[in-house]
Order: C-alpha cells, then structure tokens, then sequence
C-alpha cells in the first residue's frame, strides 16, 4: 500500500521545526508503524537525506521509549497499543498521515519526533520509591499482601512512562503518569511507612516540571498503551489532599551520640 | 530537588492553594456550593408556575419577600456565594494559564480527541460565559439597573421576571446561558468528586450518569421559565401587587 | 592471560561466606572518597548503581537510553526463580544450584552458581520490601509457578511483566540515590570505550547523544552491566538499542572474552513475516505450561490447523521427550522446531513454524483461566500478527534470545583487566552453555545486588583513591582515538545503509551460526564476515554529522563492532568441537539427533584474548571441575 505522511521535522530543541511531506509506496500490511518508518529512512538514506529521527528501543511495547502522535492521537488509532506495536494492518491505502512528537513544555522535542522526558525520572527521584537499602529485607512472605491490593498495584505499576498520557492530555497533565506510581506504593503495605511525604513530594516536582493540571477529562486513559486507569489520578488527589492536611513532619530533634 | 509543601496553620493552607491538587479541591467544593445553590434557585424559579395565591399574591413574591425578610440569611449566602465564586473563579483562571500558557506552549497541528467530552474541554470557556451572565444577570433581575433592566421595579419578582424576559433577545441569551450551563455541570458535577479523590469504579459510572441526568433537569429547569415567558405560557397577572 | 578464578575454598555452600569475610573493607568515611562507573542501568547495572551508592560510594551511572528504566531487563516476561521452597515441593539452594549447573550443560563454575542460587532467596525478599508487585495467592503471600523446565515451582512473577517489574523496582532504588545525590546519573550517554592505566580499569570514553559531545570521565574502578551481543544477528529478541560495543572494546582494551559462541536461541517467538522485520518478538515460555507445540505429519500439509484432525498431528516434544514434553529446556526444543521445519513439516507462509495451541487447555480450563493466565500475551500475538489465538493455534519460531558469552570474569565478577567488572548478561555467565527460562533476572540482580558491594569493596579497599584526571595525557589520547573512529565513520559517506549490512551480516550468521553449526559453514562465515566488514568500512552511508543527534552514527558504531565479534563468534563456534546447550554442531550428535558433548576435551570455558588488528586472536582455557553436580549426558526424555 502507499501512504502519504506528514512528519514533523526540527533539528534540534532550539531551531524551530515544521510539517515535511513524504510519499512513501510498498509499505506491507504486517509491518509494525516503526518498520514503516525504516523503509522510510533507508529510502532517505539512499537519498544522501537525514532519516528521521524518533526513540524506540524494544519494540515490544514495554520499554516506553516509542511514542508520537499520528493524526492527532498519541500512539495511532489503535487503543492499548504503542506505536512500535501498531501494525499497517489498521490503515488505509492512500491514507494520509500526520505525525508529530509529544508536546508538553516539560518534554521539549530534541529532534524531529523524539522529546526529552527526564522530567518524569525526576519525579520518581523526588518520591517514587520505598526507602529500603539493600540487604535490610525481611523474609518476603512475613508482608502479606491482599490479592486485590496486589493485582490493584500491578495494575497501577504496569505504566511504562512513555508518556501519552501528558501528550494527549489537553492541559499536558502529567497526573495519570504520577497517579499511577503513588498508586502503586500506596496500595501496598511496604509503601505506607512513606505515604504521605512520597504524595507531597512527587506532586510538587510534578508542579516543577511545568506540567498541567488535572481537569478529569480522561484522554490520558484512553490513550494509555498499558490502560492505567483515571481511578488513579483520584487516588493521587486522596493522598496528596489526606497528606497536605494531616502530616507532620519530624520532630527536629538532634540525632543521638 | 523539590522541597516538602507542607507547613503549619496559614502557611499549610497557602501552600495547600500553591499546589495544582489543591486548587482543583478549591475548585470542587466551591462548585459543590454554587451547584447546591443553582438547584435551589432552579427550584425557587420554578415557583413561576405556581397559580396566583387567593389573595392575589404570587407565590413567587412570597418566596422573595419570605427570603429578604431574613436578612442575615440572605446576606450569609451572598457572602458564601460571593466567595465561593471568587475562589472559583480565580483558581480556574490560574490554572487555565497553566494548563494553555505554561505546559504547552506549542500547540498542535492535529489533535483529534477520542472519548473525551465536548463539556470537559470547554470548562473554561463555559464558565467564563457563565460568569458574564450571572452578572448580567445580577444587574437585570437582582439588582435592577436601570441601564440594563429599566422596567425593574423592587420587590415585584414574578413582575420583573416576566417582564424582563418578554424581550425575545434577553430570553434567548437566558436560554443559552442556562444551556452552557447545563454542559459545565455535566462535566463539573462528577469531575468535583474526583478532584477530591472520591472515585470508585462501581460508583463512578453511576456519578456520572447522575450528572448528567442533573445537568439536564438543571438546563431544562432553567430554560423552561423564559421559554413560557417567551410563548406566552406565563404572562403578567395584571398590576394587582 | 591469568584466568585464576580466585574461588575460595571449603566446601561449596561455605564459599561465598568465607570470601565476603576474607574481603577488605572500605572504611565507611572514606567510600565517598572512591569514584566508581557504572555503565548500563538494567537490572545488574541500576541495581549495582543504587546498591553502591547506599553504601557511599561516589558513583557515576551511564545508559545510552533517556532514562534507567528502559533498559531492556524490561522485556523480560516470565518470571524470576529463587530457591525459597515456599511451595513445599522439595525445592531448595541446591537443587536449584544443581538445575543450573546441569541446565548450563557442565559449562559453568560450579562456585558462581552456588553462589547464585543461595542469594536467589535475599533477591525475592529486597525486590518485596522495594514493592515489586509479584504475584498473590488469597492468603497473602506469594504465587509461584513452575516455568521452563523446572520440575519445582520457584518462579516467582508479576502478570507476565516480571522483567519490567523488577526493573522498576531497580529504577526507583536508583532515581532514590539520584535524588540523593549519591548517584550521578547520565543520560544518553553512549560508551565508546575503555579506558586503561598501568594495567587497570580507570574510566570511559562516552558519546553524548544528544550533542554529540564525546568526553572522558575517569573512576577508580568500572563496572560493566549493557547486557548480550544478541543483535550481532540483527534479527532478536533483543531491544534495537542493544549492543556489544562496552564489552566490545573493554574486549580491545585487553579483557579476555569467554564462549562467544554460546548463544541461547529462545523457542517461543513470533515468525518473521517479511524482508522489513526489525526485531523478533518472544511470546512468554510460560505458554508452554499450557500449550502444546505440533506440526503436521504429512509434509506441505496446506490445510488450516483446525482442519488437521488429532491423528495426523505429531506433537513431537511430547514424542521424544516423554518426560518433560512441551516444558524440554530451550536449546532443546529450539532445535527439535528446526529438525521439522528442515524436514518440511514447518507452518505458516514461510515454512519456518510450528504451531503451539491452547484448545486442549481452553478445554480443561476455561477460557477464562486462559484468558487470566496469558491475556496480555494472546493480546500482544494478536496484535502483531492479526490473528486470534483463542481460535487458532499460535505460529512459532526459535529466535536468538540471550548470550551465555560474554567478558571473562572470575569469582569475583572482575575481568581479565584489574577494576573492570562485568555483571548480568555482558559477563561470560552462571550459565554455562545454556540458560534455563527465569534465570537471567536472578543473574543480573544477584550481580548488582548482592555480589559487587562486596568484590568491588574489596578491589577498592586495595587501590588509592582519586588521582587521575580527564586531562590525563593516556586519558586525552583515548578520548582522540574515539574522535577520530566517529570522524571515520562520517567520512565515509557510501551508498549502503547501517541497517543493509547489518542485516547482511545477521543473515550469514543466522544461517552458519545459528541453531545448528558445522565446520564448513564456520568456515564459509569466517570468510565471509571479513567481506562484508570491508564493504562497510568502503561504501557505508552514514548520513548527519557528529555534533548533533544521530541515530546512524549510534548504529554505525554498533556495527562496526557487531562486525568484528560475529567474526569471533564464528571462531569460537569452530574450535568447540561438541555439541552442548546452546551450541549445536550438526557433526557431534547422536543418531536421535541429540548433542553430544566431549568432555574430555571441552570441559573448559575458552576465553579469548585480543592479539591486535588483523591479528588472530589468541584461545585459553580455563578448566572446569565439576565436584558436586557429577558430569552425565543431560536427559530430557
């Protein structure tokens, strides 16, 4: 089949970029959307052109590294799937597609549709985590842990990061994104020690990182490969409401000799 | 690295506000306020229907004179009101600039939104309307300036009312403010409780549904009294007050 | 080349005791004072950073990735095995220890894997305490599974997204230390090589990939954890990021590399549809619990699988493997789905396939269990190939999965170069020849966790801190070498693309190197990799300059080292002459067709040495004494 793509092209974070035109003809029905772009590149590369530029690593769906928008949806028509997963199957010959990369001011574009998204590791470095150094470990199964708690936290920590969710989000909301890892810690018993410090302080890099807020509109869900769920984000707002209220810090007493 | 939002008394509920969480909670109990407030005066504006009393007084006068006889009351709820549509207000503008201006300051070329809403979209742009209108609204039917209602006359509620809506122009701008209305309630009233963090799959679907039967009966409720001022359906009972 | 192993000695479950007591100690003021690099952030990697920087040591972490947490431990579906015995089938260290051993096909040190068998149980219990999701039963405490080929169920997992579970879990102990301030963390930021002073490991050469920057940062010691060279066959299950290029030039920097030719081709994956496919999808071995793996008996058979009646299917690993059938370890029945497919008997439009089906499970259980079991699974086929396997079988085919091979190390987990240590899959392995299924997450956080605080300790407690800067004259003059290769590579502006001969080169090695070698065809691929080594040196088109992003210049350099191990893959390939785990030489094997090792002669890991450009390079040995796990023809039937 042939296709007719739009794709965005920019040198890099500080030039400004703009849609170019390909034409492109053989494309199979059983390549994924990211083999369809090979084809491309190779095409350019034969051409003496740059080939585009756009992240992936494990094309398996589950490294999160893939990810842009085609004809205004994050990760293509099909739901519950990344890009890298997107087969040609799903689109028409002749079709014409426009491709673009993630837009947030947290996730500036570094090259044509690949965004930088160290605002998301910076946030699970303000909280995301439980504070237990290696080797300090209890037998595992002295925690146990309620079945539905568990599968409820998978459900939350399935989420791979790529963040569609800010993409599709109209006020590039990271809220699905840090719902979903406040989720996971505070379902679980091993999470609690750090609960409420873990919601105050992820929310408020959340905020420094110049994401939008949440208004419950609920493109984030649909568009999530990994279908975290908007259950989530109220968690987050439970947590972050329950722990700005009621948490106190530590008394500031010296250590001991 | 961030530092930890929490503080004591003031400082704790400044930062509470500082935070995008916290003015979304802001946001949800205001409107949990002023949506309590819109579904008694729909129901106080229902009374138009209502038959003239024997004495000739409408019940709708009564129910105004009832209401100013309580001046501490009426006065209590104008202040929570008043309050309650300024935090709302202001909080939705600060986050409107960050949620258009600051996260994304590149727009795209195509978006194509797939399960979303047209009411949860437009919030901001509802509301504004809606802020225009309540005072319009306020200067045409509460306070009666001249300038913008000169047929006003104190106390005369079913007397304004009718009169002022038989303008075709005021009724339709009436009923297409209570329609935007009724579209920033379909989305705000189940969206108050997840800001607040109150969601459940089992019941959250059911909140919706609830929602939008509200915004309906809301949207309904409101238009159908410039609607029967408009056809005639109510009409002036004649100067007997 | 010294390949002292340095394994204490005593009885071998007193070992790993013995040597963390016998190890120095860094005081714990002066850890800061130490600078060590970690490059890679997988689950050895990140674990090792984090664990490092708990203890105090001023670490520096590197990934060519934009974050630690899309290493490609994250694709790893099954699940991790540790010898907790909580389901009270008889499972302890030492059978699990002796699974390994004997899975590996006698090609292991039995120390390491003891070692790694009795950590197992610590793994689960720090990746619990982390808030890794595993699996639950209705009382609380964990589920288990049994999991490719083991006769005890010791696998623990989350859903069928252990690997990116676990990772996470790393991740988050890492981004903690970031936050800290106690791990450095640096971003798409490539390696390009090693640097070496008086004989020791003291920093690297890295590329920025976003600016194109290339810089030195110095260490007092280097940790190398970037995983497997499967993508030396351009088609894998690996990510299209992974690469050997670390290990690849510590290798030129003078570490010994062990069994190249080791590579572990994986049964269950998607079959390659067309000339396009960029990478090969594995389909969970836990499939295998409950699918049944067949092909028809006639040849060319053309009917739909639902239309081929019980009779006429030949489920051929519950035919020769009576005892483990469809669960046979996976060199096993990688090769079993080869012999029918050369035999004609394959699926699928390209003949290369057999199908595994679930309706006999489907029956017993449910499609609703199915469904809980493997949903994401019988989802991602679907979406992949278009078709629904609750209705029709699943098309499989073997594909190159994991490397066994990798740099030399010892006991310790220290390469032939003094302060380099290699860890998780990017070392010559507990492995041996062979892998079995849920091990490899064991491996590299036992690695990462448990085993490098305490050797690497135990090399810095004996090394001076500090001391040497980037401006160092042997450190510059690394630095330029590197410039100068990138310069190379830009300037050569051909007409082929990276990916062409990359291609080229995974095909040769495919078919020569592949499941089932022989001596010709080594041959055959010994002269021809240099053929197309110099085509790419002649007429590669790598398109952009350096100074920028650029993802032709990142698969060039790639290559370029693909192209120089494939070669050494194929020598390694040649010299073992046997038949064991994962290297299958077609003229050692019995008349059923199973391997047959020569252990008089082979009982050793060979470690090769890097003799210099256009050299051959130079095979050792480091023999291989088996006291506790006694040596015998592995069975399966």
């Amino acid at each position: 089949m042939k296709l007719v793509l739009n794709i965005w092209r920019q040198k890099n974070q500080n030039s400004r970029g703009g849609m170019v035109r390909y034409e492109l003809d053989g494309v199979n029905e059983h390549m994924s959307f990211l083999e369809m772009l090979d084809v491309l590149n190779e095409q350019l590369t034969e051409k003496g052109e740059d080939p585009v530029t756009f992240e992936h690593d494990c094309r398996e769906g589950i490294c999160g590294c893939c990810g842009f928008m085609i004809n205004g949806v994050a990760h293509g028509p099909h739901r519950g799937t990344t890009v890298c997963q997107l087969h040609m199957r799903h689109f028409r010959d002749g079709e014409e597609l426009w491709l673009e990369p993630w837009r947030a001011a947290a996730f500036p574009v570094l090259k044509d549709l690949l965004v930088d998204r160290a605002a998301f590791d910076r946030i699970i470095a303000a909280g995301g985590f439980i504070s237990v150094n290696t080797g300090s470990a209890q037998d595992a199964n002295t925690i146990a842990v309620q079945k539905h708690c568990a599968e409820l936290a998978m459900d939350a920590a399935a989420c791979i990061g790529c963040g569609a969710c800010v993409a599709a989000c109209p006020n590039a909301s990271a809220s699905l994104f840090v719902g979903a890892k406040i989720s996971h810690l505070a379902l679980l018993p091993q999470g609690q020690p750090e609960r409420s410090r873990r919601a105050l302080n992820m929310v408020a890099q959340m905020q420094q990182e110049v994401f939008g807020s949440c208004t419950n509109i609920g493109e984030c869900e649909a568009v999530c490969p990994k279908g975290v769920k908007l259950e989530n984000i109220a968690r987050m707002n439970r947590e972050y409401i329950k722990a700005a209220w009621a948490y106190r810090e530590e008394a500031a007493a010296g250590g001991g000799g | 690295m961030s530092t930890m939002a929490v503080g004591g008394g003031l400082t704790r509920s400044a930062s509470f506000y500082d935070s995008v969480i916290g003015k979304k909670a802001v946001m949800a109990i205001t409107g949990f306020i002023l949506f309590g407030f819109v579904l008694v005066h729909m129901a106080g504006n229902l009374q138009v229907f209502l038959p003239v009393h024997a004495n000739g007084v409408h019940p709708l006068d009564e129910y105004g004179a009832k209401l100013r006889a309580m001046p501490p009351l009426l006065w209590g709820a104008r202040i929570v009101l008043l309050v309650a549509v300024i935090l709302h207000f202001v909080a939705a503008i600060q986050l409107s600039l960050l949620n258009k201006r600051q996260a994304r300051p590149q727009r795209y070329v195509k978006l194509a939104p797939i399960v979303s809403t047209y009411a949860s979209r437009t919030m901001i742009w509802g509301g504004l309307v809606i802020f225009f209108y309540v005072i319009y609204h306020l200067l045409h039917l509460t306070i009666g300036a001249r300038f913008v209602n000169p047929t006003f006359e104190e106390g005369h509620v079913y007397q304004n009312l009718v009169s002022g809506l038989q303008n075709p122009v005021v009724a339709i701008f009436y009923m297409i403010a209570n329609i935007v209305l009724a579209i920033h309630l379909y989305h705000g009233i189940w969206s108050m409780f997840q800001s607040l963090g109150i969601a459940h799959p089992r019941y959250t679907p059911i909140l919706k549904r609830v929602s939008a039967v509200l915004a309906w009966v809301i949207g309904i409720g409101f238009c159908s009294v410039p609607l029967a001022v408009l056809t005639g359906f109510v009409k002036m009972t004649g100067g007997n007050l | 080349m010294n390949l002292d192993s340095r394994c204490p000695s005593g009885p071998i479950e007193q070992k790993w005791d013995k040597a963390k007591f016998e190890m120095k100690l860094v005081n714990p003021a002066n850890k800061r004072k130490y600078s060590v690099i970690v490059v890679g952030s997988g689950l050895a990697g990140g674990a090792a950073a984090a664990t490092l920087g708990e203890l105090g040591y001023n670490v520096s972490c590197f990934c060519f990735q934009d974050s630690p947490r899309r290493a490609h431990s994250i694709a790893a579906q099954g699940g991790i095995n540790a010898a907790k015995n909580y389901q009270n089938d008889g499972d302890s260290v030492f059978r699990l220890f002796y699974d390994t051993v004997k899975g590996g096909d006698f090609r292991a040190r039995e120390a390491n894997v003891y070692r790694l068998a009795e950590v197992s149980v610590h793994i689960i219990d720090q990746c619990v305490a982390q808030g890794v999701p595993f699996a639950r039963e209705y009382g609380g405490v964990l589920a288990n599974r049994s999991f490719g080929g083991a006769q005890v169920s010791r696998t623990f997992y989350a859903r069928g997204q252990t690997g990116q579970q676990l990772l996470l879990g790393c991740y988050q102990a890492l981004e903690r230390q970031v936050g800290a301030g106690r791990v450095a963390m640096y971003y798409r930021h490539e390696m390009l090589d090693l640097v070496v002073i008086d004989g020791r490991a003291r920093g690297i050469i890295t590329r920025d990939l976003v600016s194109g920057k290339i810089a030195a940062y110095v260490a007092d010691a280097v940790v190398l954890a970037t995983g497997g060279y499967g993508n030396v066959f351009f088609l894998s299950t690996n990510a299209k990021g992974s690469n050997a290029t670390a290990i690849w030039r510590a290798y030129k920097k003078g570490a010994g590399f062990g069994n190249p030719c080791f590579t572990q081709i994986h049964p269950t994956c998607i079959p390659v549809s067309g000339d396009y496919q960029s990478k090969l999808t594995l389909m969970s071995e836990s499939l295998r619990n409950d699918g049944r793996i067949w092909v028809p008996k006639e040849k060319g058979d053309k009917r739909t699988p639902s239309q081929i009646p019980e009779a006429e299917r030949d489920y051929y690993l519950e035919r020769r493997y009576p005892s483990f059938g469809n669960l046979s370890p996976r060199d096993i029945a990688s090769r079993a789905a080869k012999m029918v497919c050369d035999d004609g008997l394959g699926v699928g439009p390209t003949g290369l396939g057999v199908y595994l089906e679930f309706a006999e499970a489907i029956g017993r259980l449910g499609r609703t269990t199915i469904e809980e079991r493997y949903g994401n699974l019988f989802e991602m086929y679907e979406r992949i190939t278009g078709e629904d396997p609750y209705s029709s079988p699943m098309r499989i085919f073997p594909a190159v999965h994991y490397t066994m091979g990798g740099l030399w190390v010892d006991y310790n987990l220290q390469s032939t170069i003094p302060g380099l240590f290699v860890l998780g899959e990017a070392n010559f392995s507990d492995h041996g020849a062979n892998r079995l299924g849920a091990s490899a997450l064991m491996q590299g956080l036992a690695d990462g966790y448990f085993v490098i605080p305490y050797t690497l300790g135990h090399y810095l407690a004996g090394v001076k801190p500090g001391n040497l800067t980037p401006d160092d004259p042997e450190v510059l003059a690394a630095q330029r070498a590197v410039e100068d290769k990138t310069r190379q590579l830009l300037a050569i502006k051909g007409k082929r693309s990276v990916d062409s001969i990359h291609r080229e080169l995974g095909k040769v090695l495919w078919e020569y190197c592949g499941m089932a070698r022989n001596r010709a065809g080594l041959e055959h691929a010994i002269a021809k990799i240099p053929e197309i080594r110099e085509e790419f040196w002649k007429n590669v088109n790598v398109t952009g300059e350096n100074a920028e992003m650029n993802q032709a210049l990142e698969k060039a350099g790639r290559v370029a080292d693909f192209l120089e191990l494939g070669e050494l893959l194929c020598r390694d390939a040649l010299i073992r002459e046997e038949s064991c785990g994962g290297h299958f030489r077609e003229e050692y094997q019995t008349e059923e067709g199973e391997a047959v090792r020569n252990d008089d002669k082979f009982c050793h890991a060979a470690v090769w040495e890097y003799k210099g450009e256009n050299q051959a390079p130079e095979r050792h040995i480091e023999p291989l004494e088996f006291e506790y796990v006694h040596l015998a023809q592995r069975s399966y039937k």
